[in-house]
């Protein structure tokens, strides 16, 4: 700190801080530091440990009879199942877009809210949708089926 | 003298006789608002009143100065937030509840169906009016030196508007509300579409945080629906009310409303029956006050003056204003009901899924990439606005109607090009496609980038600069932009209101939507 000279100072202008408050002010400033402090773990607050969400996992019963490239839609959930030659894959039909249902039809998927139109395999061929629809995590124990919505498997994957 | 009984009585019935008029006396700390300096005390001697200045200018009171869309703004949030608290009686935040709670106020409760359409009539009414009052502030240039500042704070006032409209969306927890959501929700994870296409969402994800901080879980649910209403019952008034505190207190501090250099030697053309000089019974201390005040004392040695008491010219306006937008609500809350789909059903979008109006805009820009469109842009337009008042430096104009370089035939000319330049991209985009169907390999993070809007964006920019050399000063680029995105604002919107239907796909009009 310098010293300067002392400037005449009328009442209405009184000297900025007086040296003496110094331990004042650093308690001040400790209490400062310490809200911040515990604010920044009240940060976590707005974000669950645990996400409240349903079960990812299900398991859906097949028609006995799926034509090649007709989708199988298990009711309440936003998964298209197909079987073929190569076995069952499961392509998830929530646009990736902005989250809308897409629905499937002849020539793969088209998206109700800003047109988005995806092919059999989910690839983007129209609109604003950024990737591909991703295919999802099936497996096959018995005659069950077991999808699993929250695990993503490359374009491709078909279990027998 | 002791009293008798009698006298004693008489003067208890004269004084029962006399409890109505002394309630009244006494409710006016310093007297009836008759004089001068009565209309005074009553002003400064109420907590509610002294955010007003005690007197106003004569050119403040003009109709053609504000248009009284800030207290249109004022009132139509008081009418919301007293329908509001009354539909907080019977609404439950739950979504096995919610979507039957309103139908119950809707069709059950007494008077129900009024306080819901009441409340969303006003909710609409206010964001119309905060856009006017912004474009009046623009206009007459009041947000040059000293009110810099509240100009930010209305910024502030404007996005925590339609941040209660938003959040008020979801809570009737139908379809409309239910899909809209989900996409403003999306829009707010849409910096992955950055991050996706650099390949760090990995490491560096904030959209999906926004996301996940909107919606308290990765769908939208329960725990969205209780954010939601907190931030909508709770947390958005309150930030609203605060800065609206603020904003009052500016504008009294600044110096009332923004006038012309020259509007007392204008309102002294005009016969003036009122203009007294201040404090016709001056107090004799007047001025030991403004000695610690800082700034501009702006009454203190002034000619004759052109103010007039706020008690009662100013207060009866806002009254009338007040009134005018109640009358205006209730018209249109008897006349039109508030809308109510079926039942929020996740595995079934609306189609079409629309936001409220005034994000059709929006929603319409959105259609071709979500990023830019939702986030981008609308960025690109806050920072734009909050800066007009820093980088317009001049002081040509200020007070006046379009003032400035250029004045009302550049304004002219850019409502022409603001309008002209949407409808075609417009049109182009409708008729020959985008991108994608162009060049189907074209990489994401140009779709992402190359937004119809950014274009638009581009052109506006590009007009305004023009402007700005052509005029030789910032306050005519300023001009130029604010009234193209205005027009732009507004063609987009009405595209996305009347022109889009299912699928997104463009009609000329909604009977000829395919039925399904
Ligand atoms: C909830 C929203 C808002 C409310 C309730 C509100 C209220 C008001 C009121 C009552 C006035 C007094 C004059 C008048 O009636 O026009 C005013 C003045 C003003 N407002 Fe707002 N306002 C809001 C939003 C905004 C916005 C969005 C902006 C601009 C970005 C803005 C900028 C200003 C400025 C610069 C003034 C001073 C005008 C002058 O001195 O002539 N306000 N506001
Ligand atoms: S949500 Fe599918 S195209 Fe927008």
């Amino acid at each position: 700190m310098t010293t300067q000279a002392k400037a005449p100072r009328s009442r209405l202008d009184p000297e900025p801080v007086p040296r003496r408050d110094w331990l004042g002010l650093s308690s001040l400033w400790a209490m400062t530091g310490a809200l911040l402090f515990g604010l920044l773990g009240l940060l976590k607050l707005p974000k669950a440990a645990v996400l409240a969400s349903p079960s990812k996992k299900f398991k859906v019963s097949l028609p006995d009879v799926l034509p090649v490239g007709e989708a199988f839609v298990p009711p309440g959930r936003a998964v298209a199942i197909y079987k073929d030659s190569g076995g069952i894959y499961a392509v998830s039909t929530i646009c990736t877009h902005l989250g809308c249902v897409v629905k499937a039809n002849a020539e793969g998927f088209e998206c109700p809210c800003h047109g988005s139109r995806f092919s059999a395999n989910g690839d983007v061929t129209k609109g604003p949708a950024p990737r591909a629809l991703p295919w999802l995590k099936v497996s096959v124990s018995g005659g069950a089926v077991t999808i699993d919505e929250g695990v993503v498997v490359p374009q491709g994957t078909k279990v027998a | 003298m002791t009293p008798t009984t009698k006298d004693a009585l008489r003067e208890f019935s004269d004084n029962l006789k006399a409890v109505p008029r002394r309630v009244m006396e006494t409710a006016f700390r310093t007297g009836p608002p008759t004089t001068d300096r009565t209309r005074s005390t009553f002003v400064f001697g109420n907590v509610f009143l002294h955010l007003h200045a005690v007197r106003t200018h004569r050119w403040s009171l003009k109709w053609t100065t504000t248009m009284g869309l800030g207290i249109m703004s004022v009132s139509a949030f008081l009418i919301a937030l007293v329908t509001g608290v009354m539909l907080m009686f019977y609404y439950k935040p739950y979504p096995e509840a919610a979507y039957e709670s309103i139908k119950d106020i809707h069709f059950v409760v007494p008077t129900g169906r009024l306080i819901r359409n009441l409340h969303r009539w006003s909710a609409n009414l206010m964001v119309v009016a905060v856009i006017l009052h912004m474009a009046r502030a623009f206009y007459t240039a009041a947000y040059r030196k000293p009110r810099e500042y509240n100009w930010l704070m209305g910024i502030g006032l404007l996005v925590v508007t339609l941040g209660l409209s938003f959040t008020g969306y979801l809570l009737p927890w139908d379809q409309l509300a239910y899909w809209a959501i989900t996409i403003g929700a999306n829009i707010a994870q849409s910096p992955r579409e950055i991050t996706d296409a650099l390949g760090i969402t990995d490491y560096f994800d904030p959209g999906g945080f926004q996301r996940l901080l909107l919606l308290g879980s990765d769908m939208v649910g329960a725990e969205a629906l209780i954010r939601f209403y907190l931030l909508h019952v709770m947390i958005l008034p309150l930030a609203l009310a605060a800065l609206m505190g603020v904003h009052f207190w500016r504008i009294r501090k600044d110096g009332g409303m923004v006038r012309p250099a020259d509007a007392d030697d204008q309102l002294f053309r005009q016969p003036r029956e009122e203009a007294l000089p201040i404090f016709t019974e001056a107090p004799a201390k007047t001025y030991h006050l403004a000695a610690i005040v800082r700034g501009r004392t702006s009454n203190v040695g002034r000619g004759p003056e052109n103010t007039v008491p706020s008690m009662p010219h100013l207060f009866y306006a806002e009254l009338g204003v007040l009134m005018v937008t109640l009358l205006v609500c209730l018209a249109l809350s008897l006349v039109s009901d508030a809308p109510l789909k079926e039942l929020a059903n996740p595995s079934v979008p609306e189609n079409p899924a629309k936001a409220p109006w005034y994000f059709l805009g929006l929603q319409e820009m959105v259609a071709f990439s979500a990023f830019m469109g939702g986030i981008g842009i609308p960025s690109i337009v806050l920072i734009g606005l909050a800066l007009i008042p820093y980088l317009d430096r001049e002081t040509e104009g200020t007070g006046r109607w379009f003032g400035g370089p250029g004045g009302w035939p550049l304004v002219r000319l850019s409502i022409v090009l603001g309008l002209a330049a949407p409808i075609l991209i417009e049109s182009f985009v409708i008729r020959f496609g985008w991108l994608r169907e162009w060049f189907p390999s074209v990489p994401q993070l140009v779709i992402t980038m190359l937004n119809p809007g950014t274009l638009l964006t581009a052109v506006y920019a590009f007009f305004s600069m023009w402007c700005i050399r052509r005029y030789g000063s910032t306050r005519a680029g300023a001009l130029a932009l604010f009234t193209c995105f205005l027009c732009g604002f507004l063609v987009l919107t009405i595209v996305g209101t009347y022109f889009r239907g299912p699928n997104w796909v463009f009609y000329w009009s909604p009977s000829e939507w395919p039925k399904h």
